[in-house]
């Protein structure tokens, strides 16, 4: 269920997209792009926010592969007690996850996987914040509230994040403390903006996350 | 129901198995196939898999989605052919565990020098 090589994505072409300076990827006549030799970590971030709040352009923008997709089947069998009886549509959803991905040096690579946040009780979910790193909270500033759901997820599970307010043409702008307030975000929470479409300012809001991630008091911890 | 096709499928391809063999497979768990292993007895789909991961590397994630199969399918898959010792998997980080400072000093040299 990969995009086709020709997929278009909105803002694809872009000079300077999936250069990266070590082993060129391995790419085989079905257009798999394999791992470097090298590789010896692979470590992983979410890219997170709610609906169309820029989480796949993101992924895309930053990944040297085209992005992929899986999708996994549910059965919603315990959606209510009391529906246990003829229900008339014993729903099957889809839910599905992009991915990216960024070798960053010799022997590391970074996925980047676009969340979202309404699949809170799938296995998928589970699959992707168990053992990443943190997570970049996208928002839209036409609808931060919107943006309370996923926050509030991440802070049940624990996952440290950073947000990112994708600069989307024509959204209003706010001073910094007015968006700190709007989102009620905690004084240490990273903010930043960002252009979802654009290859350094995506990747310099990844730095922001990642420059929390190690300043945090935990991130000193033996593991 | 129109939806049914990709529901069907994950049971034959898994032989009706929900969980795979071991439970430590992680969506960036790396996934290489070990050589000139005899394919004879795999079904088509573990074939399948094992042919992507003759050319090198993939991430868990990555060989579902060029399988075309969901996440917990490919798991199953994995747990067997990892079993029977046609693939080889190298786990990220310990879930379980904090990333280290010097990882994510890693992460973050990595990042900056993409600007």
């Amino acid at each position: 269920m990969a995009f086709g090589p020709g997929s278009e994505r909105d803002g694809g072409a872009r000079p300077g997209v999936s250069s990266p300076n070590v082993d060129s990827p391995n790419v085989d006549s079905a257009g798999v792009s394999y791992l470097g030799g090298g590789v010896q970590t692979a470590v992983k971030l979410l890219v997170t926010g709610h609906f169309a709040v820029g989480k796949t352009t993101f992924v895309g923008t930053l990944s040297e592969i085209e992005p992929l997709r899986t999708e996994e089947p549910m059965t919603e069998a315990s959606v209510a007690v009391d529906d246990l009886t003829g229900v008339p549509d014993k729903a099957t959803t889809t839910v599905a996850m992009d991915f990216g991905r960024l070798t960053l040096s010799q022997s590391l690579v970074l996925y980047l996987f676009g969340a979202p946040g309404q699949q809170r009780f799938t296995p998928l979910w589970r699959d992707m914040t168990l053992g990443a790193l943190g997570a970049l909270v996208l928002a839209d500033t036409r609808r931060l509230e919107h943006s309370f759901p996923v926050m509030d997820l991440l802070e049940e599970h624990g996952l440290p994040y950073a947000v990112a307010v994708n600069r989307f043409d024509g959204a209003p702008e706010f001073a910094e403390a007015e968006l700190r307030e709007a989102l009620d975000l905690l004084p240490s929470t990273p903010l930043v903006s960002c252009d979802a479409r654009d290859r350094e300012s995506a990747t310099r809001a990844l730095i922001s996350l990642v420059q929390y991630l190690l300043n945090r008091p935990e991130a000193a911890e033996p593991a | 129901m129109g939806g049914d096709r990709g529901l069907v499928r994950p049971y034959v391809v898994t032989n009706g198995r929900f969980e795979p063999t071991r439970n430590t497979f992680d969506l960036v768990t790396l996934v290489t196939a070990v050589p000139d292993r005899p394919v004879r007895t795999l079904s088509p789909e573990q074939r399948r898999m094992v042919d992507l991961c003759t050319h090198g590397a993939l991430s868990l994630a990555e060989v579902a989605a060029h399988l075309g199969l969901p996440l917990s399918v490919a798991k199953v898959l994995l747990g067997d052919l990892v079993d029977s010792g046609h693939l080889l998997t190298r786990a990220p980080i310990p879930a379980a565990q904090l990333p280290t400072s010097q990882l994510l000093q890693e992460v973050l040299d990595g990042l900056r020098a993409r600007l």
